[in-house]
């Protein structure tokens, strides 16, 4: 298998075969992580700037242990205003820190397309860590590496994702990876929530959950953000909880083995209850472990030869 | 000394007469003095215009010239020299300028520049309220006596039903158009491009065809109200084809038009997230164009125009949310329209031009658009079989922001002439 890719942009435009390459070449970092020395010395001498210019504690975190494992020097760069007030573009600050001879970006931004702005126009690679509502690639590849290490496949499974599926990164790059893996994929949410044609990518609709639910071998849980509210998409918060949490009678209508993710940071009591997140359904800490582990693969793949 | 222009040997094409004849055309004190074949008169210059296609000056009655104000994206001098290279001999200017057309000295001020720095006639289409802020109405009759064409508050829908009621009765007094940009800006809200599939993709807020046909129904219900004439801007859906097809079946005084833009790309065309895609209204889908172009044939829409609006390479240079909407067009126009609607068989050469010359001449009640003995000699001249390669740096624009940058393009303009004057000639 060849990956011959400067950037990791999205999941829609890997094959099936490249995304499974990701997630076998993470097996051998799970293994890392694991041992007393978690460090290879695979990128010594490589240089990754963490470009976030919206606020992330897992995701940045994820990528500064990632390379960390992987001996590369590290840049951070974070501010959770745009530098435009500064009046200095994204390219722009890029293009600055390029000059310092870095050999990677990862780029967290609000506004969608930035990583691809900025790989179109530097010869270096670039990570998407989360583009606005577009994609979040090695969130799905470490979500998809923890339903392959728990269930042993993707292939078949009945996978519902719920909430907020308009506003989510996390939705549509995990349904291009699950809809390529072969998995059954179900959106559930509000209509108001739920963005237009998302069928055409593959996914079936729902706008009950308990319907959803039934038989369903994974249930990924979405943040749903307060300021929906007043932004007119729900009538209240708790009309959403009334509607779109989570709990065991629900759960119940599930697979018996079904179990419960979420890309955190999760609201205790409005997604699901502390109990779910807490109990032995729960893979969402077991998302988090894996994150370091696809992001070194993601990392490696990208550098290590360049 | 003999004195008058002679093209020679062209193939002569006028929508109004029906003329299409490879005949002669001889112009003499700015006018067209004879159209025959093999004019044998003695003049001072000559064109010989065999295997060239000869028009009337094209006329586009929807531009932006950022004049004043914005002159780092473009002047009232190089948007005019970006007019003559597309072969356009008169334009029309959109008052949303800083301070916006609202008052007789602006509109002599663009004239004034005009007639000191312009390449092609300017037509400044003045503001329907003062400030375009859709309050209260701008002073139309005095506009109009300063020169103005037609008013617009372009960029803005008039959200006011009350105030858009008034400004299309008032108008009927000075015989002037009132053009409408229709939005509701209540449903366009954030969105950056097509409401659909591909702004689920993308993750980018959508604009819904249903802003502008919402808006187009308010306005269709006013002018037949009023009974007044109004005209769509850059009209874009195919509900709104419907619509404005129903209201001419009614007698509504509607006219309406299309940009080249929205005949070629849709909104798959956004995908790699080039902010010169972002353009408002949006390129919607494919069944859209369809239905836009089925709208020439029928002509339930009557005039192509660019909705030309040149913005600075720093403006768009930003990421997509951030970037401003708009695309030049005046420089790709001629050629678009022949690649999608002439070659692809939607209207004959001669119907087309009519789209660009004496449809538009007549919405605006301007003595223009037509090759005929007596009328002043505005011409282009372009070579049909010449396939050029669009390149920022041959744009006279002073802005690039295209989406053809890099696409090859059938027909080139060759003379553009104004008063048998010519104000472009291509190189080679």
């Amino acid at each position: 298998m060849n990956f011959n890719r400067k950037d990791l942009l999205g999941i829609e435009s890997l094959s099936r075969e490249e995304i499974l390459f990701i997630l076998e070449t993470a097996k051998s970092f799970r293994e890392v992580i694991d041992r007393p020395i978690k460090k290879v010395p695979t990128l010594r001498g490589k240089t990754v700037v963490n470009l976030f210019f919206e606020s992330s504690t897992r995701t940045r975190m994820s990528f500064e242990l990632a390379e960390k494992r992987l001996s590369a020097d590290i840049l951070n760069f974070s501010v959770s205003t745009s530098s435009s007030t500064k009046g200095e573009t994204l390219l722009d600050t890029a293009r600055n820190i390029l000059a310092m001879k870095v050999d990677c970006f990862v780029l967290r931004h609000s506004t969608p397309g930035t990583p691809h702005l900025l790989a179109k126009e530097l010869p270096v690679s670039i990570i998407n860590a989360g583009d606005g509502a577009h994609e979040h690639p090695t969130q799905a590849l470490l979500d998809l590496y923890t339903i392959r290490e728990k269930k042993g496949k993707i292939e078949g499974l009945k996978i519902v994702i719920v909430g907020d599926i308009s506003h989510s990164r996390v939705a549509r790059s995990n349904i291009w990876g699950m809809c390529k893996l072969g998995a059954k994929v179900r959106v559930c949410g509000p209509p108001t929530l739920i963005p237009p044609l998302i069928e055409k990518m593959g996914v079936e609709v729902f706008y009950s959950l308990e319907d959803a639910l039934t038989g369903a071998d994974i249930v990924m849980m979405l943040r749903i953000q307060k300021e929906r509210q007043n932004e007119g998409f729900l009538p209240s918060n708790s009309e959403y909880i009334d509607f779109f949490s989570l709990n065991e009678e629900k759960l119940n209508l599930a697979q018996p083995d079904v179990l419960v993710m979420h890309p955190g940071p999760v609201n205790r009591g409005v997604e699901l209850p502390a109990r779910i997140a807490d109990g032995e359904k729960s893979i969402i800490l077991d998302q988090v472990t894996n994150g370091v582990a696809v992001r070194m693969a993601v990392l490696y793949i990208l550098l290590a030869k360049r | 000394m003999p004195e008058g222009l002679l093209i020679k040997g062209g193939r002569v094409l006028d929508p109004a007469s029906n003329l299409d004849e490879i005949c002669d055309v001889f112009i003499k004190e700015g006018k067209v003095r004879k159209i025959a074949r093999n004019i044998n008169l003695s003049y001072s210059e000559l064109i010989d215009a065999s295997d060239k296609i000869v028009i009337p000056g094209l006329i586009d009655m929807h531009v932006h010239l950022r004049e004043p104000g914005r002159e780092d994206e473009e002047t009232i001098e190089s948007g005019s020299r970006a007019a003559a290279r597309g072969g356009f001999t008169t334009v029309c200017c959109m008052p949303n300028t800083d301070p916006p057309i609202d008052d007789p000295s602006l509109v002599k001020f663009i004239y004034e520049q005009a007639k000191n720095k312009g390449a092609v006639e300017i037509l400044p289409i003045a503001t329907i309220s003062r400030r375009r802020e859709g309050k209260e109405l701008s002073p139309m009759g005095r506009l109009k006596k300063a020169g103005a064409i037609a008013f617009s508050d372009d960029g803005s829908w008039v959200t006011n039903s009350a105030l858009m009621r008034r400004a299309l009765e008032y108008v009927k007094m000075l015989n002037l158009p009132i053009i409408s940009h229709c939005e509701d800006e209540s449903l366009s809200a954030e969105g950056v491009m097509n409401e659909g599939y591909f702004s689920t993709v993308n993750g980018l807020a959508g604009i819904p065809r249903e802003a502008e046909e919402v808006a187009i129904f308010r306005d269709l219900a006013l002018a037949k109200m009023t009974d007044s004439s109004l005209h769509l801007a850059h009209v874009s859906t195919a509900n709104s084809v419907r619509l404005i097809k129903k209201a001419k079946n009614m007698g509504i005084k509607v006219t309406a038009e299309v940009t080249p833009h929205h005949l070629t790309i849709s909104d798959e065309g956004v995908t790699d997230f080039n902010t010169n895609t972002k353009v408002n209204p949006p390129f919607r889908g494919k069944e859209d164009i369809e239905l836009l172009k089925e709208s020439l044939r029928d002509n339930t829409i009557d005039v192509i125009a660019t909705d030309h609006a040149p913005h600075t390479v720093e403006e768009k240079e930003k990421d997509y949310e951030e970037a401003p909407f708009g695309i030049i067009g005046l420089e790709t126009a001629l050629s678009l329209v022949l690649r999608e609607v002439v070659e692809k068989k939607i209207l004959s050469l001669m119907q087309a031009i009519a789209k660009l010359t004496v449809n538009p001449a007549r919405i605006l009640g301007i003595d223009r658009g037509e090759i005929r003995e007596g009328v002043k000699a505005n011409i282009t001249i372009f070579d049909p079989g010449k396939v050029w390669l669009v390149r920022e740096e041959e744009f006279l624009s002073q802005s690039s922001n295209s989406p053809f940058l890099g696409w090859k393009l059938p027909g080139k303009v060759e003379w553009t002439i104004i008063g048998g004057k010519v104000v472009y000639r291509s190189e080679k």
